[in-house]
């Protein structure tokens, strides 16, 4: 069965004298969610850093859909299916809710300037649906009463939440979420988990995540992958790795 | 008032006062038998002992002081002065836009000469203003050079006109596309920088400009610049007591009346008002297309545009050029009013205070970029006797709006969607 959305092999990211990701490799087939685990400078954000072009990295191969990714520019490889959420949030402040979401559908919309400039019939139906997929995502995570409100003016929870239907707006195929649960309360984050498995079941695409709680991680993941100072550490299904002996190690140190 | 503010402001009333007494106080007198050190004289330790007894009591009473200002700006903040949108009230919207342009192509034919005329250099700044909102204020692009493209405009038509007597509405276009070319070619290599250093490079583009149109001699005229470019002319018809040659056809004679130059000031303020009338309409239409929208998003984050698909370098780049065709045309027209242009006129201070009416005016807002320009051009001509002060006004101007304003006079409203069912 050959449905290999993203082969990662020998991914290596260095600052100088600091190794930052060492030999890294991971898999992502269609409709999967997987997760990247370790501790805090682990090396998981470089990584996601590295797949998305915003580093270059120093050595690896980045295969998307069978074809090497690694050396494109970041807004290429968005536009190809893989786009990612950041672990600080990054809406466009002060802009609303929904003019975010159109940011985001820029490349599906009618971007003629003169079809703009003289609101022709193609111009309003593409602007109107483009309005009308948003509501549909606002409304999927609560936000609807919200649409013209200045997204900075939102609650933490909801910001998160913007930032991920944000993602969704450029139809993406991979989505890569950076801590998405830090800073929710736990009825958040079991919105989330069951927002995450609704993209893979229902939006069949599939997703990569970091995340540090393990509640979430162990609930959903198909598969997990250790990562300990910039090495890889192991991988495999939930189980197998909370009863790995390194992994263990690792986070709660020698006994 | 407390103790310790009374030793505080005693303090630096004499720190004042010795660093005054020497730097006023005292006076180099060249002697025949050398340099002398004598007191002032009586006028200058008045105005000293003003200043100290001045900085005494302010700094005694800062806390009451800055207490009354800061009520001020929370009082602002809460009932900040708010236009309604134009989606929230279309007729009301509606109806005041056509109140304003009645108003505008009413009034030059009750004003004076010399208000119209005014008026014309006011509406060339508002163009200006709005055109340099889309670079700074939109896109978030710090452009020190503008002046540089306004230039290429004016240039363009005036050398169009005198060499190939091409009329100025055939120059016009070509003058905009001329500027867009060169905002295009600059922004090339230069958009990859960020911020000051965008600033200084466009800063020096601007100059670069301006010195080789000082050196062109043969195409320029240099320094003496280029003279007796025509005016504007309706349909073919022109507004001078003679034609400029044979078969051209005079306002006055076509239509039967005496001549007056007044027809010409008001005619060139009405084409001002057209171009004007082109531009916000422009404008606010680019704002609600997805490019205005990506102009907006890429200042807010240019890393989350990236990771959306959007290419930053397009999008400045159509910025760029978009703000700079806007300057072409402001160039092409400031050149047919002048009848003469010259380096003088595209000197760095152009470009501040065309900065100042952006920053003025509320990064991003049209009507408060047009107020500012407003604003920026005719209290200068008021305030004639202060002509020496006028940059002094300008930097005090620019302070206090970064206190108390720093959103602008009229900051940007966001525009309204409709939602399906909201
Ligand atoms: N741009 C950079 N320059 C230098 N060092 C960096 C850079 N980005 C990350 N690092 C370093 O790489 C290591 C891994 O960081 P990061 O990927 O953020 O860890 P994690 O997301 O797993 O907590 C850290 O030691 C961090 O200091
Ligand atoms: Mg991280």
């Amino acid at each position: 069965m050959d449905n290999k959305l993203l082969e990662v092999s020998g991914l290596t990211m260095r600052f100088g004298g600091l190794l930052a990701v060492n030999n890294v490799a991971l898999e992502v087939n269609e409709q999967e969610i997987i997760s990247v685990i370790g501790p805090n400078g682990a090396g998981k954000t470089t990584v996601f850093n590295c797949l998305t072009g915003f580093y270059k990295p120093t050595a690896g191969q980045v295969i998307y859909r069978g074809e090497p990714v690694q050396q494109l520019p970041g807004h290429v490889i968005s536009r190809k299916g893989m786009v990612r959420t950041f672990q600080h949030v990054r809406l466009f402040k002060d802009m609303t809710v929904v003019e975010n979401l159109l940011v985001a559908q820029h490349r599906h919309l009618n971007t003629n300037f003169l079809s703009g400039l003289f609101k022709t019939k193609s111009f309003k139906k593409a602007e109107a649906e483009g309005i009308e997929r948003a509501a549909n995502w606002l409304e999927r995570i609560g936000l609807a009463e919200f649409a013209n409100r200045q997204a900075g003016n939102l609650a933490y929870g909801q910001q998160r939440r913007l930032e991920i239907a944000r993602c969704m707006m450029t139809q993406p195929s991979l989505l890569m979420l950076d801590e998405p649960a830090a800073g929710l309360n736990p009825a958040e984050t079991d919105e989330l988990d069951e927002l995450i498995v609704e993209l893979r079941d229902q939006h069949k695409i599939s997703i990569l995540l970091i995340e540090h709680d393990m509640k979430l991680v162990m609930g959903i993941s198909d598969r997990i992958y250790v990562v300990n100072q910039g090495c890889p550490l192991a991988n495999g299904t939930p189980k197998e790795i909370q009863s790995n002996p390194d992994v263990i190690k690792a986070y709660l140190g020698e006994f | 008032m407390s103790k310790s503010s009374f030793i505080d402001a005693l303090i630096a009333s004499v720190v004042m006062l010795i660093l005054t007494s020497w730097l006023l106080g005292l006076q180099l007198d060249n002697q025949p038998d050398g340099l002398r050190i004598i007191l002032n004289d009586a006028a200058h330790t008045t105005w000293v002992i003003v200043g100290v007894i001045l900085v005494f009591f302010t700094q005694l009473f800062k806390a009451p002081i800055s207490r009354v200002f800061s009520g001020i700006k929370s009082k602002g903040q809460d009932s900040g002065f708010k236009l309604p949108a134009p989606e929230e009230k279309p007729t009301l919207y509606r109806f005041l836009t056509i109140a304003a342009l009645a108003g505008l192509l009413i009034w030059p034919f009750v004003a004076s000469r010399g208000a119209v005329d005014l008026a014309t250099l006011t509406l060339i700044y508002v163009m200006l203003g709005l055109g340099l909102n889309v670079v700074v204020g939109l896109a978030g692009l710090l452009d020190l050079g503008y002046v540089g493209f306004y230039a290429v405009g004016a240039y363009t038509y005036g050398i169009l006109n005198t060499y190939f007597g091409v009329g100025f509405w055939t120059a016009l276009p070509i003058a905009g596309c001329l500027a867009a070319l060169f905002g295009f070619l600059l922004g090339f290599p230069v958009l990859r920088l960020r911020g000051d250093y965008l600033a200084i490079v466009t800063l020096g583009f601007g100059e670069i400009i301006r010195i080789m149109l000082n050196n062109m001699t043969d195409l320029t005229g240099g320094p003496n610049g280029i003279s007796q470019i025509d005016k504007p002319t309706l349909f073919g018809l022109e507004f001078n007591r003679r034609p400029s040659s044979d078969e051209a056809t005079l306002f006055h004679d076509f239509f039967g009346i005496d001549y007056s130059s007044t027809y010409k000031v008001i005619f060139v303020y009405l084409a001002a008002v057209l171009l004007v009338v082109l531009t916000v309409f422009v404008i606010n239409r680019l704002l609600r297309m997805p490019i205005g929208r990506a102009w907006e998003a890429l200042r807010e984050d240019e890393i989350a545009c990236r990771s959306l698909g959007l290419n930053p370098t397009i999008i400045k780049l159509s910025a760029f050029t978009i703000g700079a065709a806007f300057a072409g045309f402001a160039g092409s027209f400031f050149a047919a009013r002048q009848g003469f242009i010259s380096p003088e006129s595209f000197t760095f201070i152009e470009s501040a205070i065309i900065l100042a009416i952006v920053v003025l005016g509320g990064m991003g807002s049209q009507i408060g970029v047009i107020l500012a320009a407003i604003i920026m051009t005719i209290l200068p001509e008021m305030a004639r006797e202060f002509n020496e002060y006028r940059m002094l006004m300008f930097g005090l101007m620019m302070v206090f709006m970064m206190i108390w304003r720093p959103q602008g006079l009229l900051p940007m409203t966001r525009p309204k969607m409709e939602m399906r069912n909201g």
